[in-house]
């Protein structure tokens, strides 16, 4: 029995058991975890799973239910399950679903990749990340880690619409960080980001990180922070570097396009929206610098793909466009309750989740500026990169954020650097305040965005550059 | 096969591959679990699932790996088995493994209610519907769920245990004219949860909501209500009590040094009435009662193996699958509520006191804005303060002092001379959350624990309300 038969022989038992529509995602997923702490192994896990998943939609109800056995009779059961799920859903019913038009497709999608990241040798893999820890810890940090992470997931995808799609998607990056201990609070480095890089590409990705030669710089700012003067509070120009403008982009534009947020259907845990389907097309949501696109269509970043998990192919969208908010990231239901033609932006986390609309490569257009153009032409204030800590309210407009450095900006140069620097503000202000953007767009890759009950982990991706913005709030501490 | 043919299975499979010499241990854990979510006042996503995943972690030579499958046929066993012991071949050295759990019995029996297993989709929609009926029009969202887990757990040093758990829980809002009010509980059965209560706490927070002032930030004595508080719990579990970050110096926990008020006692009870999870942890160490903070002194952090190892001492049971990356965390914490007026405070070291259970009738219900008639009487000694009753995408600016910032959620109040005034809008807070349970900080403490339901599963903080001298709001709703 194939993975398509399993994923069929479930969709022909919810249909059986009263479905309208029902599609079914069988998967195998192996992720690879490999931890090191001042230069010694700390973890290495190898993890495997494989299950299906099967959603029914009963008159306006659905259901979903998922089992880790791939007989046709665990199948077929599944697929009967979903349907009574679904049944039982009619208790609080709501208004008729329906679904935006996809056309059915069949097809195959892998994402591109040099080195298998699996067949690199755990030795290899290991060596790299002792011998990073050392030299952070040779550098001055109390605590050094290093870990990579590999993902491999084949998917078969059936719905009762004669969808019928498999996929091969490779995952895999690294980072380090040196944390030093003062008195009282410590502080941390990170290289190229907390929890490292990632991306839908294979081994080159970690090799071109070359995280060995970024060893002492982080360790020796780890250590200089601790004795660094403490950010100033107050408003000013801030320039915030694209490692942290990814994270800026994902709090505060990503989730805020999230259609089933606008709807209300994550109002009492994720939350809302501020924004209101009837701007849509009219919005200022920032400056004319702010192009931002929804696009899965972009090789290595880590929020690509053929297909998402409705079935719908792979394609690119503005969502905002010089400054105006344009649109949404969908699914084939949410969409048609909004009345829009277009979904494509729906995943589930593994076969034993309902799949949900989630961000897939959300990013910043190229501005016109570099980095060093962006310094030189300020007068007075702060530049910050790589994120600390992130907190936003439920309708992703009121955040805060700490970095783990800062630089004083002083006439047209980086001055000293600045311990615990933080910024606050309101999204859609702080967006219309931007006025420089930098063309040195980097694919940034999120693979810890948690959404949905029960709980499920996202991995994003988001093309970020450095950007300034003026009168931002700094320096904000309890 | 069952769980402890499995287990075994994977044990021999270990030794005929790696030796006699080889260490090994196996946890074999099955979930069920149920969640009938609502929104806009209807369901709108209803899902199961069944998962079984085999875990094993292998000491080889001097080096250690682990691995996991949910293939639990013989070829998928054969096949973890293979894998990690490849990789414990390729690993460099593990100077710091410290060995198997030794066979030893569990403290007692975990807390299960076999009516989870037997709830159907319709015995959640049917409280899903008390709930939004409950809110009498207002629009309603939330979940209620199930979950049933089992697991054995065996080792190669001949520790073999199993045990069982249950969790049922209800969380939801209602909302009406920009106001949100919410619910939420978490109960060892479904029985306990009753959604037309719940649902219409919820109603009778979000109307007392509407039309809500913007007040100046600043410092605020605050009552924080109990789901509130469970926020406040957590993050003192995984970034203070957590054996890891202790070792690590990164953490703010200092032993048998004076770090709270003494109004603060903190007991991690993970096999009390109201615990969820299994009676062992992932290294096969009963779990037990502990008692972190005793009268604000602090006494004891958790460990697994590793970390006590490294702090020369014994387990404490508090490894989490996976916990080399988080560390052993306290996941059924309790803040010990207050005595009933009286009574002389029982001693942290005996049995749970101060529980609903213990004290007979819990608390009534008031016509919101509290949740309770509890947190009702705690507000009755408020000069002027703020009734807080949810915290919001909290993330930590520093691990060592845990300085906190977040957002109020689902209601905020402000209270005069003992009275609720008038609805607030929604604040930012930067605040240590130890600081705000420090010497002189605390000025009430409910009298009944409430159990609240984790966000991500696998967890149970079981907290009163607390009233505050003091919580340090820096921002308000428009910036």
């Amino acid at each position: 029995m194939t993975q398509f038969d399993a994923a069929t022989a479930a969709v022909e038992a919810a249909l059986a058991a009263g479905a309208r529509y029902a599609d079914a995602r069988v998967m195998h997923r192996r992720h690879e975890s490999m931890i090191a702490h001042n230069g010694e192994i700390e973890s290495l896990s190898q993890d495997e799973d494989a299950g299906v998943g099967v959603r029914a939609l009963v008159g306006s109800s659905w259901g979903f239910f998922a089992v880790p056995e791939l007989s046709d009779a665990a199948a077929r059961a599944a697929g009967a399950r979903a349907a009574q799920i679904a049944t039982a859903s009619a208790l609080v019913p709501g208004p008729a679903a329906d679904l935006a038009a996809v056309p059915a497709r069949v097809d195959s999608w892998s994402s591109a990749c040099e080195r298998d990241p699996l067949a690199v040798p755990l030795s290899e893999k290991g060596d790299l990340l002792v011998r990073a820890t050392a030299a952070l810890r040779d550098g001055g940090a109390d605590h050094a880690e290093a870990l990579c992470q590999v993902w491999d997931t084949r998917k078969w995808f059936v719905s009762s619409e004669g969808h019928r799609i498999d996929q091969h998607i490779r995952e895999c990056g690294a980072g380090m960080s040196a944390t030093a201990i003062g008195d009282g609070e410590t502080q941390r480095r990170s290289y190229p980001s907390y929890r490292g890089q990632y991306g839908t590409r294979g081994w080159e990705l970690v090799d071109e990180l070359d995280l060995l030669a970024h060893a002492p710089r982080v360790a020796a700012e780890a250590r200089a922070l601790l004795t660094a003067p403490t950010c100033p509070e107050g408003s000013t120009t801030l320039i915030v570097g694209s490692e942290q403008m990814a994270l800026q982009i994902h709090e505060s534009v990503g989730h805020a396009i999230e259609l089933d947020r606008i709807l209300g259907w994550e109002a009492a845990f994720a939350g809302t929206s501020w924004l209101d389907l009837a701007q849509l097309g009219q919005l200022r949501y920032g400056s004319e610098l702010m192009n931002i696109t929804i696009d899965p269509t972009i090789p290595g970043a880590l929020g690509s793909f053929g297909y998402d998990d409705e079935g719908t192919p792979a394609a690119a969208r503005d969502a905002v466009r010089e400054g105006t908010w344009v649109g949404v990231l969908a699914g084939r239901d949410s969409a048609a309750v909004a009345g829009l033609d277009y979904g494509g932006s729906v995943r589930a986390d593994g076969w034993a989740r309902l799949p949900m609309v989630r961000m897939t490569n959300v990013g910043l257009r190229p501005g016109p500026h570099t980095l060093d153009e962006m310094i030189a032409a300020t007068g007075d204030g702060v530049y910050m990169d790589c994120n600390r800590s992130w907190s936003i309210d439920d309708q992703r407009l009121n955040f805060q954020f700490g970095c783990e450095v800062g630089y004083e900006v002083k006439d047209g140069r980086l001055g000293r650097m600045l311990r615990n620097p933080t910024y606050t503000g309101i999204g859609p202000v702080f967006w219309r305040s931007m006025d420089m953007l930098s063309s040195e767009v980097v694919p940034w890759g999120t693979p810890n965005c948690g959404k949905g009950q029960p709980g499920q982990v996202g991995h994003t991706g988001h093309p970020a550059a450095a950007a300034r913005f003026t009168n931002v709030r700094v320096g904000v501490r309890g | 096969m069952t769980a402890a043919d499995i287990a075994a299975q994977v044990l021999d499979l270990v030794r005929a591959g790696a030796g006699s010499s080889a260490r090994a241990e196996v946890m074999v854990a099955t979930t069920h679990q149920a969640l009938t979510r609502f929104a806009n006042s209807f369901i709108h996503q209803n899902v199961a699932d069944t998962d079984t995943a085999v875990r094993l972690r292998v000491h080889v030579n001097g080096r250690t790996a682990a691995g996991a499958t949910t293939l639990a046929d013989a070829g998928g066993l054969r096949g973890l088995v293979e894998r990690t012991l490849a990789a414990a071949a390729l690993c460099p050295p593990d100077p710091g493994w410290p060995g198997l759990a030794e066979p030893a019995p569990l403290a007692g029996p975990a807390q299960v209610d076999e009516s989870v297993l037997a709830a159907t989709p319709a015995d959640l929609a049917e409280r899903v519907r008390s709930f939004v009926d409950a809110a009498k029009g207002l629009e309603t969202a939330g979940y209620c769920r199930t979950v049933h887990k089992s697991a054995t757990f065996a080792n190669s040093a001949g520790q073999a245990v199993t045990g069982a758990t249950t969790e049922a829980a209800l969380d939801g809002i209602a909302r009406t004219g920009g106001a949100d009010g919410m619910a939420r509980l978490a109960a060892t059965g479904l029985a306990a949860l009753d959604g037309a209560v719940l649902g219409a706490r919820a109603a009778a927070k979000a109307r007392a909501g509407m039309d809500p002032v913007e007040l100046p930030p600043g410092r605020y004595e605050v009552v924080l209500e109990a789901t509130a508080v469970a926020d406040v719990l957590r993050n003192l579990a995984f970034w203070g009590f957590n054996g890891k970050t202790y070792v690590q110096r990164r953490s703010f926990a200092v032993l048998d040094a004076a770090q709270f008020d003494p109004a603060v006692t903190l007991v991690d009870d993970p096999v009390g009435t109201e615990a969820f999870g299994l009676p062992f942890d992932a290294e096969g160490t009963p779990k037990r009662r502990l008692v972190l903070v005793d009268a604000g002194v602090t006494r004891i952090v958790p460990h697994d193996r590793r970390t006590a190892a490294e702090a020369g001492t014994a387990s404490t049971g508090h490894a989490l699958p996976d916990g080399e990356t988080w560390g052993p965390v306290p996941v059924n914490l309790r803040l010990l509520p207050s005595p009933p007026a009286g009574a002389t405070p029982g001693p942290a070291t005996g049995a749970t006191t101060g529980s609903a259970a213990t004290l007979g009738a819990g608390p009534a219900e008031v016509d919101g804005p509290a949740a309770d008639s509890d947190v009702a009487a705690l507000l009755a000694n408020v000069e002027r303060g703020l009734l807080v009753t949810d915290l919001w995408y909290t993330r930590v600016l520093d691990p060592k002092t845990l300085v906190m910032t977040g957002l109020t959620r689902n209601g905020v109040w402000l209270v005069e001379d003992g009275a609720v005034t008038r609805p607030v809008r929604n604040f930012r807070f930067t605040q240590s959350y130890p600081q705000a349970l420090g010497l002189g900080a605390v000025r009430g403490t409910g009298r009944f624990p409430v159990p609240m339901p984790g966000s991500w599963g696998g967890e149970r903080f079981v907290p009163p309300a607390l009233h505050l001298a003091s919580w340090n709001f820096t921002g308000g709703a428009s910036g």
